[in-house]
């Protein structure tokens, strides 16, 4: 055993240094088991976009797809129901849709790219449950709308263009998803397309 | 920070642990590159954990869903390929490890008095470790898998009178099914390797008991009072070690064992990290290519070996022309290790001091142990059966000739200290 | 010891002359020309699979999607001209097939072909389709020299032609013998000899790359493990250096 000093700054230089390389080496390790947590290539091909015919739908008929597992919902409106709409701004808690619950291009009056359709992904912003769709009138529930949606499980209700009533429990607008039309019969869910 | 670490201390032996097994340690200073494999079975064993619950996160344990589960991980999980084959090359390195931490053991007589506790744990550790192997084999579902676990279950077949119903029992079903794979799922991920912690928690905690042995086979505890002041070490042991002994020839395990550690840790992993990235089936031995076909009960593939590091035992079976008598010759290669520091009745611990018969026979051991594992990937014709006979004869030769030259062996005088 | 060694050593020998021995007469394989670099000879290799195999043959652990990204195809290219399964681009590669008729029809069903390379090796697959020869005597008027009875038309004959089993007249120690020269095709095919070899061998080259579509991904990240490692290694011998003068 020697009595050479110890030469204390070279001893913590390496210390110091051994231990960043090997929290480097950590990091490097832990990045396949956090990435493999990401949705599988198995998950991503159920939730690819999904194409939707909207040629045969009648005026106020409503069309349920799956789109990565969720219902998501394409109401062909009638005029009379457009025509609500701007009635019913000051009943809202959104009405200009201001929260991001939809993409740029659907943040207008009526929610989406073309005014006749609206699609919109069919889950409550409450809790998760997937409301009904009540056709031309919502009865007693909101005087003077034409149509729109009521949540079963906790009462609440949006109009036909996903926009949510005030004093309800559910805090925000329907989310619609991304979409655009790869023809005039034919809407993609799921992708912007290169209008957006 | 001092504070911090005092209200633990008042509440748990946090600094005491950390001083008794690392910082206060005595390891005897002169642990050559044979003693690296301790720390890296320990390193392996948290790569298979830690590994195999990421596994586990996507695997199928069916009959219907295993083997697609597993091209699933491979190729639909992002990084699942690494995952499975960190774990299936983590298999392999588990058992060179082992076996050369195990053949270091017998170099150094580390199975003697007083460790001969130490040791049964190791060989429980190890026995243990060859059914997790096994089990963990038939998951992927492949034709090897299956009927590699095909003949391995027949072997308790050959036990008298209840051996028909022992297998079915074992498999659960008439064949190997969706039924034996769900109890080899729930035992590989769950108990056995539950076991194996506590085993190797208890091999530590013995091994710190009487601590550890080193290439010279010297004590480095002496007698309390026997060595002046000027001749012991400059660094604090724990009392523990110190108020009954007199340590010599020692430093603490941290830092300097944990720093040389490293540097083998780093040596360790260009060899398993080779073999991740550029050799994970390593041509055909890790990972057999009959395993890659999904198992079909129908049809057996035309030549079953099982993994490499079953192959010495499978040799012995094979060797044996009796299927009683084999199975039992096979288990007694294993208790043969159980019971070796009885066999060994000689005092002195280091083949270094140890007599010239010893030392061959040590060799003649581990030769016969690695030809064994070469003729146990062959197929069984006339002069491989017969090379495997001559072997497994050397193969317990040792274990006899040991028990009778030991007791008046000629051994070298052992120096009182380690010197270097 | 060193008669020790020695003897050991004549017994290593032995063992390894016996080992050649036991191996026992089989079909020499050729070998196949593997790069999974050559992106055009795996697309090459995967047109033929889709129009030639997938008909018996799934791919069902191999996703469309994937396969196009790696071979460089571009997805539209991919689906119009190579995707005749499954309706997204992210679907398997499976096929409508029946198992129970194709037992029927082949004695055994149509195996997976995803990982055939890996349970055969690229040298038998390459060596395999080029060993059909004409032979009545078996239901689809073919055999196979690397898989005898093989229950498997020869789908690749029109590209090849009929292939027969071929002999010629040669000078054997002074008498003329009907010697074996291997297969040899009627010219009948699309293809020639070296055309109908290479289409196979990019047809190998494709079945490698589904057996382990990570393999080059996994190199790549091998040497960046391996750079890393070398820097650790580095510290800690310095380290390891720095506090055993503690101990010299």
């Amino acid at each position: 055993m020697s009595n050479a000093p110890v030469d204390k700054g070279r001893r913590r230089f390496l210390t110091v240094a051994t231990s960043v390389v090997g929290a480097a080496g950590a990091v490097g390790v832990a990045v396949p088991f956090i990435a493999s947590w990401n949705p599988s290539e198995k998950a991503k091909n159920a939730g690819a976009p999904v194409e939707v015919n909207i040629g045969k739908t009648e005026p106020g008929q409503l069309i349920r797809v799956e789109w990565r597992g969720q219902p998501v919902w394409v109401v062909r409106r009638t005029p009379e129901m457009l025509a609500s709409l701007e009635t019913l701004n000051d009943k809202l808690r959104d009405p200009n849709s201001d929260e991001p619950q939809q993409p740029e291009y659907a943040k207008n009056l009526h929610r989406s790219r073309k005014e006749e359709y609206f699609i919109a992904v069919g889950i409550c912003t409450h809790l998760g449950c997937s409301p009904q769709y009540l056709e031309n009138t919502m009865g007693e529930l909101v005087e003077g709308a034409q149509g729109g949606f009521f949540c079963p499980c906790h009462g609440s209700t949006f109009d036909i263009a996903g926009r949510v009533f005030q004093g309800v429990p559910a805090p925000y607008n329907l989310v619609i998803p991304p979409h655009y039309y790869i023809n005039d019969t034919t809407i993609l869910v799921g992708e912007d397309g290169e209008q957006a | 920070m001092n504070k911090l670490i005092a209200w633990f201390d008042e509440r748990i032996p946090m600094t005491k642990t950390w001083n008794i097994h690392l910082a206060q340690y005595p390891a005897p200073k002169n642990f050559n590159f044979w003693y690296i494999f301790g720390v890296l079975a320990t390193l392996v064993l948290v790569n298979q954990i830690v590994t195999g619950i990421w596994l586990t996160m996507n695997y199928v344990p069916t009959g219907e869903g295993a083997f697609a589960s597993v091209e699933f991980i491979m190729r639909d999980i992002e990084y699942g390929w690494l995952l499975r084959y960190m774990h299936s090359t983590g298999a392999s390195a588990f058992f060179v490890v082992v076996y050369l931490h195990m053949f270091r053991g017998m170099m150094y007589g580390s199975y003697q008095k007083p460790r001969e506790l130490l040791w049964i744990f190791g060989m429980l550790i190890f026995l243990v470790l060859m059914a997790e192997a096994f089990m963990g084999y038939l998951l992927p579902w492949g034709q090897m898998s299956y009927w590699g676990a095909q003949v391995i279950i027949s072997l308790f077949g050959a036990i008298p009178i209840i051996g028909d119903d022992l297998t079915q029992w074992i498999r659960g079903d008439y064949v190997i099914s969706g039924a034996t794979l769900n109890r080899f799922f729930a035992l590989h991920v769950i108990a056995l390797p539950l076991v194996l912690v506590i085993l190797v928690f208890l091999h530590i905690i013995a091994l710190h008991e009487v601590g550890s042995n080193n290439p010279e086979g010297i004590s480095i505890k002496k007698p309390k009072g026997s060595v002046p002041e000027s001749e012991k070490p400059k660094f604090k042991f724990h009392e523990r070690f110190t108020n009954k002994y007199d340590i010599v020839d020692a430093f603490p395990f941290f830092p300097y064992y944990i720093v040389k550690d490293l540097v083998g840790i780093a040596i360790f992993l260009f060899f398993f990290c080779y073999v991740i990235f550029f050799a994970p089936a390593m041509g055909g031995m890790f990972l057999e290519p009959p395993n890659f076909e999904a198992a079909n009960p129908l049809k057996t593939p035309e030549h079953i070996a099982p993994v490499w590091y079953f192959t010495p035992f499978y040799a012995i079976l094979r060797a044996v022309p009796n299927k009683l008598l084999g199975v039992i010759l096979m288990f007694g290669a294993i208790v043969a290790l159980f019971v070796l520091p009885w066999l060994d009745r000689g005092k002195v611990r280091s083949v270094r001091y140890r007599s010239t018969l010893h030392k061959i026979n040590l060799t003649v051991f581990a030769i016969s142990f690695i030809v064994l594992g070469y003729l146990g990937l062959k197929p069984a014709t006339d002069v491989y059966t017969f090379f495997a006979r001559v072997f497994t004869f050397l193969y317990f030769a040792f274990f006899v000739l040991l028990f009778f030259y030991s007791k008046n062996e000629k051994c070298k005088p052992v120096p009182e200290r380690i010197t270097k | 010891m060193k008669k020790l060694i020695k003897s050991t050593l004549l017994v290593a020998a032995s063992l390894w002359s016996v080992a050649t021995l036991a191996a026992g007469p089989t079909v020499p394989l050729d070998k196949a020309k593997i790069d999974l670099h050559d992106k055009a000879s795996l697309q090459r290799g995967a047109q033929l699979f889709m129009n030639y195999c997938l008909g018996c043959h799934s791919m069902q652990y191999q996703r469309y999607n994937r396969t196009f990204k790696d071979l460089e195809i571009p997805e539209d290219l991919g689906m119009e001209n190579l995707q005749f399964s499954g309706e997204k681009v992210g679907d398997l590669i499976t096929n409508a097939m029946d198992s129970t008729d194709a037992s029927k029809w082949f004695g055994t069903p149509a195996p997976d072909l995803t990982l055939v390379a890996r349970v055969r090796g690229a040298d038998w697959i390459y060596t395999y389709l080029r060993s059909f020869y004409a032979d009545e005597s078996r239901p689809f008027g073919v055999n196979n020299a690397v898989f005898p009875n093989v229950g498997m038309p020869h789908v690749l004959e029109e590209l090849q032609g009929i292939p027969r089993q071929t002999t010629e007249q040669r000078l054997v120690d002074g008498e003329m013998k009907d010697v074996y020269v291997g297969i040899k095709t009627d010219g009948s095919g699309m293809l020639t000899t070296e055309e109908y070899d290479k289409a196979v061998n990019d047809l190998t080259n494709f079945l490698v790359y589904t057996g382990e579509p990570m393999m080059l991904e996994q190199r790549r990240i091998g040497w960046y493990v391996f750079g890393f490692l070398i820097v650790f290694l580095v510290f800690s011998v310095l380290l390891k250096r720095e506090f055993f003068k503690d101990v010299k």
